[in-house]
């Protein structure tokens, strides 16, 4: 699969033979395992196993819970009780699917910086990278539709206001949002749907990751240099390289051990630490939470929504070409996707020739300002709407469009990138010492993040 | 397109003709195969059976309030007491946010007058005493409280602040329009159809 030499697999044995030529399923295997990586990876990517140990411990965790789960409104709420009280195990299972989103967002915003900061996404891993994309909206679609499913306040009132987005949709708006719920609000059909679709979509991001694996087997890894790994010759890749089997795949699996320490103290001693209490309060139409905030991992998409009202002199701006057609509930959800839209464009925005951070000191201080961006639009999107809030919004909203518009573009152009290492092989000499070392004890010594 | 490379005339081969009809109506097919796919989605027909709700406000006292479940949503029923009505009817029209009454029952360019926005009795006079509203902020959908909160004396929606007042108007806050009018009529003394 790889443009990178390395050996292929050979069948021995009779039954070997017969079963290669009729269908090569051990040689597909084998290639993928055996795919040669560049050795000098470090912490960060680990976070593909993780995520993919997310997505089977949720698939499986949530097939075991819809064993038990009523989607009716009237037995919703009771059944997930039931799950919690009465089921053998079932509280852990529940306890382990709900706070695994958790995990799985954790996991995929790390794995979405490091791409950011290495340039991961730069020529030729653009489809990669879009792929990466669309399976991070479908989280965030499956996560919103699985927190509706319990039926508690803070389910039934933030599909209130999430679909209420798609209201805000001039002119076929109404239509487009009573098609969804199934009604003219959130009720039983809303909610059977919901089951439906956060059951279906988790096989579908199953299936682009498969490709998503694929795109980046037929390019190689990237790696913390940016540097390509060497083609030309056997002896070069080689040099550049170890097999993911097992060299990676035990490196990957100790960090993941790692994580689960922490992952299951807070399913056992805190699994409700990042959920909001509302939720173990039945669904009331009638009866409104005081405040209504979405998940953390919602929470920064939620500050650019709001950030934008009628005040808003960009707002104003719009409203006033469209003619009054788009109003500010609109323009914050055309803003919202809109942030999503621009990291996706990443590949075509960044002109820099130099794939890594590491060796461009500009943007080493505008990508550390985006993270901390990140984390005040999460605070932001947490607290009480007042003006000031609003405030901090729209300067992070502010920010994090420039970062992928203005920022990105301009760095390629005024930046003096650092000298990079010819090769991985030198880069992992540098740190690492002596290359007489066996390769096997030199890469049980991974470099340190950064 | 062409699918005949011997036929070297403009007007395209009877080849080509089959290919493109076989398209379109392909096409059609598809269509027709898909549309069903999506209109389950819409509401079903018992849903759309219950878009009317016939409610006896013979027990609702004066300056009380019945909250009613349509379509899903709350409905206020309000039956004001005279200071209410005086309170409404008191507004300078250039002080309110959104001029339009949101009363299909009145027309959709009434504008936001008391009298506009109150239910006219099953004896034909409108004398403000029933005010029948959809209990959801047109900010982002919350519930406002009612009996008097917010500054204006009528509701107050406790998630971003919205003050509406004795008439459910928008007064303050971030919310756009008044609180919207449901078709409403008296079918006799005691009765309100909605929907």
């Amino acid at each position: 699969m790889s443009g990178i030499p390395h050996d292929h697999y050979e069948p021995k044995s009779n039954a070997g033979k017969w079963l290669h030529k009729r269908l090569p399923i051990v040689s597909l295997m084998y290639d993928t395992l055996m795919i040669p990586t560049p050795k000098n990876l470090n912490w960060m990517w680990i976070w593909g196993i993780v995520l993919m140990f997310c997505l089977v411990l949720q698939i499986i965790t949530g097939i075991i819970l819809v064993m038990h789960y009523t989607p009716h409104v009237d037995m919703a709420f009771a059944s997930v009780e039931h799950i919690m009280r009465n089921v053998n195990g079932g509280w852990a299972m529940r306890y382990i699917h709900q706070n695994g989103a958790s995990l799985f967002f954790i996991a995929v915003y790390l794995h979405i910086f490091r791409g950011l900061y290495y340039g991961s996404y730069k020529a030729p891993r653009e489809i990669t990278w879009i792929i990466g994309m669309l399976i991070y909206v479908l989280m965030m679609g499956t996560a919103f539709m699985g927190y509706v499913l319990p039926w508690g306040q803070m389910s039934f009132w933030g599909a209130t206001v999430i679909t209420g987005l798609f209201g805000a949709i001039p002119f076929a708006g109404d239509a487009i949002q009573t098609w969804l719920l199934g009604g003219p609000a959130v009720d039983n059909a809303t909610l059977n749907r919901f089951l439906s679709l956060h059951y279906l979509l988790p096989f579908v991001i199953l299936g682009l990751v498969i490709v998503h694996v694929w795109a980046f087997h037929t390019t190689g890894n990237n790696n913390p240099t940016g540097v390509e790994v060497r083609r030309t010759s056997r002896a070069e890749a080689d040099a550049d390289t170890l097999p993911f089997w097992p060299y990676f795949v035990i490196k990957d699996l100790f960090a993941l051990a790692v994580i689960l320490v922490g992952f299951f103290a807070i399913v056992g001693y805190m699994p409700n630490y990042l959920g909001h209490p509302d939720n173990y309060i039945e669904a009331n139409p009638l009866v409104t939470p005081s405040h209504i905030v979405p998940e953390w991992y919602f929470l920064p998409f939620y500050a650019i929504l709001r950030a934008f009202d009628s005040d808003v002199w960009i707002v104003i701006f719009f409203n006033f070409v469209s003619g009054g057609i788009i109003r500010a509930d609109f323009f914050g959800v055309v803003m919202m996707f809109g942030a999503i839209m621009v990291v996706a464009l990443a590949p075509w925005l960044d002109t820099s020739l130099v794939r890594s951070g590491r060796y461009r000191p500009m943007l080493k201080w505008w990508f550390w300002i985006f993270i901390v961006n990140f984390f005040v639009l999460m605070w932001a999107g947490s607290r009480e709407p007042t003006a000031a809030i609003a405030n901090v919004s729209l300067i992070g909203t502010a920010y994090w469009f420039a970062y992928f518009l203005v920022i990105l573009p301009l760095l390629g152009v005024i930046e003096k990138p650092l000298p990079q290492p010819k090769t991985i092989e030198d880069d992992f000499k540098a740190h690492h010492g002596k290359a007489d070392d066996t390769e096997g004890s030199a890469a049980a010594q991974p470099a340190p993040a950064k | 397109m062409s699918h005949a490379e011997d036929n070297s005339s403009s007007s395209g081969s009877r080849r080509d003709f089959l290919f493109y009809a076989t398209g379109g109506v392909g096409a059609v097919a598809v269509g027709a195969g898909v549309w069903p796919l999506i209109n389950q989605m819409n509401p079903s027909a018992d849903v759309q059976a219950a878009s009317t709700l016939r409610v006896d406000v013979s027990g609702v006292p004066v300056g009380t309030q019945l909250t009613v479940l349509f379509l899903g949503k709350p409905v206020f029923i309000r039956h004001r007491n005279g200071e209410e009505i005086a309170a409404a009817q008191e507004v300078d029209m250039a002080d309110l946010v959104d001029d339009n009454a949101r009363n299909p029952n009145a027309g959709a360019d009434a504008d936001a007058a008391d009298s506009n926005r109150s239910l006219t009795a099953f004896n034909g006079e409108n004398t403000g005493e029933w005010l029948v509203m959809q209990g959801v902020c047109t900010h982002l959908g919350c519930v406002p409280l009612g009996d008097g909160a917010g500054d204006f004396g009528g509701w107050f929606c406790p998630c971003h602040g919205s003050h509406y007042d004795t008439s459910g108007r928008i007064r303050r806050g971030p919310a756009p329009e008044n609180l919207p009018v449901p078709p409403a009529v008296f079918v006799d003394e005691t009765t309100i159809l909605l929907g």
